[in-house]
């Protein structure tokens, strides 16, 4: 029962990662159905940003504890908001009528750029957050100790993603995100700026991903440039279990692939970890092939 | 059926001209100094030429967005290796073995999802390579020794002679990629690859005209694991140590970005687009740190530049010449169809 616990808070905390990266995946999927393959590497350089906003403002020591994540989250985020923002502009916009595959080929080839930027720019090798940002005690629930860190990081992704829900659910331009989504033509004929809707969810999903990349790096410690590729990999995947499109979807399906993850991990095998999460993919998919949450869409012919 | 001939001939001559023109660019390399890391690199373009063309009859043909191939060819070249190395097969007994092993892995991995709609099933096939991967990794019945590999395989030896250099392999890479290319070619033009062409183009129209989808992309995807078996038997001998490391998923993304870059399912795109590619990354390691920068670079520029492939969609052309005087309410000569007309469809 104890490894249990543990393994779960395990679970969910790199489950809300997940779920944080996978959010930028669906919701572009929802708009463009691309898959952009590069937003792995977003995070990765969320995580770099991040690390590099610590060491040069010299943060630790001068500011409390409480408010560094914060401060890394919000400058990352908007650091890789304007990547993100410049990638669709570049990449992806000139191939907007294409075959859809074009543009996944160019996600690809964006991938492998912003990877090895980064190695350029920092080093091939892992680089490590201090250790010692967040402090904290260890809380005991039901009787076991769970690092503070994980509940803090946990915490911190669920607000992130209620934001988000209410921001998509609630405001005026979240509505104009969710028209986009279900119909491009009937939106722009509302009187939609269809292109601006696109550059900002290049702009909101990229900003989750980078924060998920800070608190990778706090909560994790090593980060490496080409972290994203598997991470990112992960989390589309665990965008497809909640049904891609669908926004609550990959934040189920983040949760889920991280749980299943650790306790694999933690009573089969860690070798074999993320094998089963891809198992666990496919068992999924033969019984919900459209996902989770997703909606089953009829042949229209 | 003059122009139907024509039209056969010029794809068919330019193949043969093609694969001439290689046979003697290898003999003149052969004879150049540091003409061997040129061949080396084109062994290496031949490798992914034949993978390319295998996926192309799932992914340009049939429509099945499969990114996992890499795992096909992974299993070929362990089936070749396990057998070379643990029960001392020559290399050439084994191809049979890796092609209908990898077929049959394919089949039964895919009877399960092959009802899944583009971009599931895209993630079900990276997620299958995957797991083959990590099942590599961890030693899976003790015979794939690990992260390691499998070293010390043995070189193809055909009719008493062993197929040593890169000069020699060069002609035996080469010339399986000419006959896979002749070969998907009458394929292409045969009932069958019409067949996988409406299922690409329109599967619900296909299924009520009488083509049983699920068993045409069965039959595509062991089809196209099969011939990648094939080539994994000629990759194990060629690099003599395998490891999982080599099928990564990275490979099946530069394969899956050979086929879309070639456009429209074109035989002639993909040899250019493995040419492009594969090439290209291969040159670009003279740019050290560098080189896979530039690569990603130039992979967005190129699709940028070329979106709709390198080649056209080919043009399918029907000889409806023999259908007239067929129907008895003639319907041939109202439509105005003589001989040598031609009905013309676009893919």
């Amino acid at each position: 029962m104890d490894i249990f616990i543990t393994q779960l808070s395990n679970g969910l905390a790199i489950g809300s990662i997940y779920a944080l990266v996978a959010l930028g995946y669906t919701m572009v999927y929802g708009i463009l159905r691309l898959i952009n393959f590069a937003h792995g590497d977003l995070f990765t350089i969320g995580a770099y940003f991040g690390l590099t906003i610590l060491v040069s403002f010299a943060l630790q020591g001068n500011v409390s504890p409480l408010i560094i994540p914060w401060i890394l989250i919000i400058m990352a985020a908007i650091g890789v908001a304007i990547i993100g923002f410049l990638l669709e502009r570049v990449a992806y916009r000139p191939l907007r009528n294409a075959n859809r595959l074009a543009a996944v080929v160019s996600a690809f080839g964006a991938s492998i750029f912003f990877a090895n930027a980064l190695k350029l720019i920092y080093s091939p090798n892992r680089q490590s957050y201090p250790a010692d940002i967040i402090n904290l005690p260890n809380i005991p629930i039901f009787g076991v100790d769970i690092q503070s860190k994980r509940l803090i990081m946990f915490g911190t992704a669920v607000l992130l993603m209620a934001l988000l829900y209410w921001y998509i659910n609630h405001t005026r331009t979240g509505t104009a995100i969710r028209a986009v989504a279900i119909d491009q033509g009937a939106a722009k004929l509302m009187g939609i700026n269809v292109n601006k809707i696109i550059s900002l969810v290049f702009i909101i999903g990229p900003a989750l991903g980078g924060a998920a990349g800070v608190l990778m790096g706090l909560f994790y410690g090593q980060i490496h440039p080409e972290m994203g590729f598997s991470f990112g990999l992960k989390a589309f995947v665990a965008a497809i279990i909640g049904g891609i499109g669908n926004i609550p979807g990959a934040m189920l399906g983040g949760l889920l692939l991280g749980v299943v993850e650790a306790i694999a991990g933690g009573y089969v095998s860690g070798s074999w970890k993320d094998a089963i999460a891809f198992g666990a993919l496919i068992v999924i998919l033969i019984f919900r092939p459209t996902g989770i949450l997703g909606e089953r869409v009829a042949d229209k012919i | 059926m003059e122009a139907l001939k024509q039209t056969r001939h010029i794809g068919f001559w330019t193949g043969i001209v093609f694969f001439a023109l290689m046979a003697v660019l290898a003999i003149a390399l052969e004879s150049s100094s540091g003409g061997n890391t040129w061949l080396r690199t084109l062994n290496n373009i031949g490798i992914f030429t034949a993978l390319a063309l295998s996926l192309n009859i799932i992914l340009g043909q049939t429509g099945l967005f499969n990114m996992g191939h890499i795992a096909f060819f992974a299993l070929g070249a362990y089936v070749t290796a396990v057998l070379n190395s643990v029960l001392g097969w020559p290399i050439i007994y084994t191809l049979p073995f890796a092609a209908c092993i990898t077929a049959l892995f394919a089949f039964v991995v895919a009877l399960p999802v092959i009802h899944l709609r583009g971009d599931y099933l895209l993630v079900v096939t990276i997620g299958i390579s995957e797991i083959l991967r990590i099942a590599f990794v961890n030693d899976i019945f003790g015979l794939t020794q690990g992260p390691n590999g499998i070293t010390g395989i043995q070189r193809i030896e055909l009719f008493g002679y062993r197929f040593m250099s890169q000069f020699a392999q060069f002609y035996l890479i080469w010339g399986f990629v000419a006959i896979t290319a002749c070969l998907f070619y009458f394929l292409e033009h045969s009932r069958f690859g019409r067949a996988l062409n409406y299922i690409k183009y329109d599967e619900v129209a296909a299924s009520g005209n009488g083509v049983n989808i699920v068993r045409y992309k069965l039959i595509a995807f062991a089809l196209g694991a099969f011939w990648a078996g094939m080539v994994g038997t000629i990759y194990a001998p060629f690099i003599r140590t395998i490891s999982p490391g080599l099928f990564e998923f990275k490979e099946s993304v530069l394969l899956f970005a050979i086929v879309i870059l070639a456009g429209g399912g074109n035989i002639v795109g993909i040899v250019l687009a493995s040419f492009l590619l594969v090439g290209m990354r291969d040159v670009l390691t003279m740019f050290g740190d560098w080189s896979m920068l530039l690569f990603g670079l130039m992979m967005v520029v190129i699709m940028i530049i070329r979106p709709q492939g390198i080649m056209k969609p080919r043009r399918r052309q029907y000889n409806a010449g023999h259908l007239v005087g067929k129907f008895p309410s003639g319907i041939g000569k109202k439509a105005g169809l003589s001989a040598g007309n031609q009905a013309e469809v676009v893919e």
